[in-house]
């Protein structure tokens, strides 16, 4: 998925969130509607147009003391209303990484 | 093995100690994320896409068991127990938090290891070949002088905000295996008509979105002149080094728009008013360094022990010996390749029991070193060889001894998307189902020398440029497909590959790299005829019809 | 912005002239442009000193390093290292005496390094940075480089501890 820090010029093409990651241990967040952070993406604020997008990034990357590198990316809202990450990477970044880890594939004893 | 003494000790400590303050104050908020990420940075802390990373130095490939058992202890107190060794001979962990990250420093200072740089707009890991000072015809063990570097290169005040990364590396081999010719600058250690050490310095190699091969600015600089010649390419970098934009910014952009004659000019009139200052090495400076290094006390040993003769009985044993043992320069012993690439595994990975387990091995065979190398595959390189049967039964209880060094199963590739942000694609999953293709070990022997290299985006930190086989991972409308170039080598004949054809979905690249295997096998004009010297020898056509016929 | 010399805060004895002002008197700081235009009735005047953008080669000052008051270098963003090697070639190759000030972004994390680069005053972004000077510089007591400070490096002090061991002391 073309790397966010390549954004340059904000325009969304459907429901969007901000994610980032928080500061002090690197967990995946999302901004919420009360000016917060959350690790559910479930209580994410979803945005639907340019300019709202545009706002929840700037606020959010105002509020740098808890959280790092915050971007703007897509998700699907279910007519259910729920919401599933908008891509591969954010499907990663929810649910970790696609591959097992080195224990595992090895049928070793797995680690913490 | 390079001993640390008081003094480099202490500097470690105080790098500890000024980072520890540096995360408290980001984490009160007293430094924004933008005053603070540089200084992470250079500390070799990244942010990822679900955590921090964390990439630990391993100057010049070198560590000790002790320093091993360190990193794996820091793989379970702070890690989900594994570690991930990368192209330059370092280590990342992909979990660490922020918080803990002094924490995780101060017990690796402890044993000599930090992250000085190992990431940020500064000079990086010197890196060199994993078989230094063992490598039969080696001219003088490179690790002197990268270890010389490493100290010149460590926070020096005028490089420290250069225009983009520094990468160095260094050989002194014919055969480089320390691939010099991409790098920012590359040393090949070689002796003059009058037996005087000296390197032949190249300087503009490098990947990436424009990658280019590395140019011979001077054929032999002197070893006393090694570090005020460094230091005149530096301060033209620094001073001259495009600042503008980041994918411009390399010093291989700086010398591709000089020129090399004017780069090379401009270099040399800097180094004539400094050559004769104090970063002229005296010949005791050096050989104090070099005292500090370590080498065994190798006993005498025959060429052809009982032991062996007898192991070789077991084809299993002999197919290992084979493929992973290589001569060592003193008779009687070997420097053993361990494979980090197991059928299945995530190319480069060991887990925190692997390596106590591996520190354990080389206190008993191999003077207690280890060595990495870029392919992401670690060596024991003092293995007396009545002990490689017993070696290899501990080797292979560990998942340590996948016959396939230098085969078409030891794949190389970057975390990809799986871990980093960076990038656009995954490479670590193509690279198991790659493995699972060829994990018949007789088709991949009959295949030969095949190097596959994978990243997972355009910045190449899978090195797939100069890949035999090179498989970029690009993103075209929300979908991962893969760029297949052929012909690539890193070595002392480096050359970059060439695209085969139209980019390649995730489900199809195994498919296709076996067509292009297939091809390479049915062409080739004797079984010892090597791919990449088959597609220098055909060019890419005969590849691309066979491999496009039915797609 | 705090102004820190000798290791602490203290006045700025120059004022900043904008390019089309007239001169009032003591000690001014002008710009590389005004001063190139007429510079040596700038220096008969006296208690000059320029800023030198990071762009620019320090060659073209040096014949007037000798009776300058105060050269100001500049960071644009601390990542910006270009005026680390001005200050260097300026303290090492044309033995420039007089006050070297870091301007633009100054920040705590780099005053080693541009100690180490001969800088010796400091237009510091921020007040807890600039009073935090003196603690900061004590950071690091091992250096590995030579630079114009004149400190030893860790390879001559191995050679020196050396010398006093083979030498009985």
């Amino acid at each position: 998925m073309t790397s966010p820090l390549e954004q340059k010029k904000i325009k969304i093409t459907g429901p969007s969130i901000v994610t980032a990651n928080r500061t002090w241990d690197g967990a995946v967040i999302y901004r919420t509607a009360q000016q917060g952070w959350s690790a559910e993406l479930d209580d994410a604020a979803i945005v639907r147009s340019s300019d709202d997008a545009r706002a929840l990034l700037a606020e959010s990357t105002a509020d740098d003391v808890g959280a790092v590198g915050p971007y703007i990316a897509p998700v699907l809202v279910s007519e259910s209303g729920k919401v599933e990450p908008g891509n591969l990477r954010e499907q990663i970044r929810r649910s970790g990484v696609t591959i097992g880890l080195p224990a595992q594939t090895l049928g070793l004893p797995v680690q913490v | 093995m390079y001993a640390y003494d008081e003094i480099d000790r202490t500097l470690v400590n105080e790098r500890v100690a000024e980072f520890r303050d540096q995360v408290k104050r980001r984490l009160s908020g007293e430094l924004t994320e933008d005053e603070f990420k540089m200084l992470r940075l250079q500390n070799g802390v990244y942010l990822q896409l679900h955590a921090y990373m964390f990439r630990v130095a391993i100057p010049y490939g070198t560590l000790s068991s002790q320093q091993l058992r360190r990193l794996a202890h820091v793989a379970r107190r702070y890690d989900r127990g594994y570690g991930h060794f990368t192209t330059r001979q370092n280590i990342q962990f992909n979990w660490i938090k922020l918080a803990e990250l002094p924490d995780a420093l101060a017990d690796l200072a402890e044993v000599g290891i930090h992250a000085m740089q190992t990431s940020g707009n500064n000079t990086r890991n010197v890196t060199s070949d994993q078989w230094a000072g063992v490598a039969p015809g080696e001219i003088e063990d490179p690790r002197i002088w990268a270890e010389i570097l490493r100290q010149y290169t460590t926070l020096h005040p005028e490089f420290s905000f250069l225009p983009r990364k520094f990468k160095f590396a260094i050989t002194a081999s014919a055969h480089d295996r320390s691939a010099i010719k991409i790098h920012d600058i590359g040393l090949r250690l070689h002796k003059n008509a009058q037996s005087e050490t000296g390197f032949e310095v190249l300087v503009g190699g490098g990947l990436g979105r424009t990658p280019f091969i590395g140019k011979t600015i001077k054929p032999f600089v002197h070893g006393r002149d090694l570090l005020s010649y460094v230091e005149a390419i530096m301060r033209v970098y620094n001073q001259y080094g495009r600042r503008d934009n980041i994918y411009k910014a390399r010093i291989k952009i700086l010398v591709h728009e000089l020129g090399v004659e004017k780069f090379a000019a401009e270099v040399e009139e800097e180094w004539q008013q400094m050559r004769d200052g104090a970063l002229k090495l005296d010949d005791d400076v050096v050989e104090d360094i070099r005292a500090r290094f370590f080498y065994p006390k190798y006993q005498k040993l025959p060429h052809m022990p009982d032991e062996l003769k007898q192991a070789s009985a077991d084809p299993a044993f002999e197919r290992w010996r084979k493929n992973s043992v290589a001569t060592h320069k003193v008779q009687g012993y070997s420097i053993v390749t361990i494979s980090l690439k197991p059928v299945g595994g995530p190319p480069g990975d060991a887990t925190a029991d692997q390596m106590d387990a591996l520190a354990d091995l080389a206190d008993k065979y191999s003077f207690g070193e280890i060595r990495v190398g870029h392919e992401q595959n670690l060596a024991l390189p003092h293995v007396a060889k009545h002990d490689l049967p017993d070696l290899w039964k501990a080797l292979d209880k560990l998942g340590l001894a996948t016959p396939n060094v230098n085969l078409v199963s030891d794949i190389i590739a970057c975390p990809g998307l799986d871990y980093c942000s960076l990038a656009n694609a995954r490479s670590i999953p193509i690279a198991q189902e790659l493995t699972r293709r060829f994990a018949n070990h007789d088709t991949a022997e009959l295949i030969g020398r095949l190097h596959i290299n994978i990243s997972g985006c355009i910045n190449a930190c899978g090195h797939h440029h100069v890949g035999h086989i090179g498989i970029l991972g690009v993103e075209k409308n929300g979908e991962e497909v893969y760029q297949i170039t052929i012909g690539g080598r890193a070595d002392e004949k480096a050359e970059l590959g060439t695209l085969i054809g139209p980019s390649v979905k995730y489900d199809e690249v195994a498919d296709v790299i076996e067509d292009i295997v297939e091809a390479y096998l049915a062409l080739r004009a004797t079984p010892e005829e090597l791919f990449v010297d088959t597609v220098k020898r055909l060019g890419v056509e005969p590849f691309r019809e066979r491999v496009y016929a039915t797609r | 912005m705090p102004l820190v010399k000798g290791g602490k805060i203290v006045g700025d004895r120059f004022a900043h002239v904008a390019d089309g002002a007239e001169l009032p008197e003591g000690c001014l700081l002008v710009s590389a442009a005004r001063f190139l235009e007429n510079p040596e009735a700038l220096l008969k005047r006296g208690k000059v000193g320029v800023i030198w953008p990071n762009s620019r080669d320090v060659d073209d000052l040096v014949p007037y390093l000798d009776r300058l008051a105060a050269v100001a270098l500049v960071f644009p963003t601390f990542r910006d290292g270009r005026a680390y090697s001005q200050a260097r070639l300026l303290r090492e190759r044309y033995g420039y005496r007089g006050e070297l000030r870091a301007t633009g972004q100054v920040l705590r994390d780099q005053f080693v390094f541009m100690l180490r680069a001969g800088f010796d005053a400091f237009d510091v972004k921020k007040q807890a940075d600039a009073e935090a000077f003196a603690q900061t510089v004590q950071r690091y007591s091992v250096f590995y480089q030579p630079t114009g400070d004149g400190k030893l490096t860790a390879l001559h002090r191995r050679m020196q501890l050396r010398h006093s061991e083979s030498a009985g002391l």
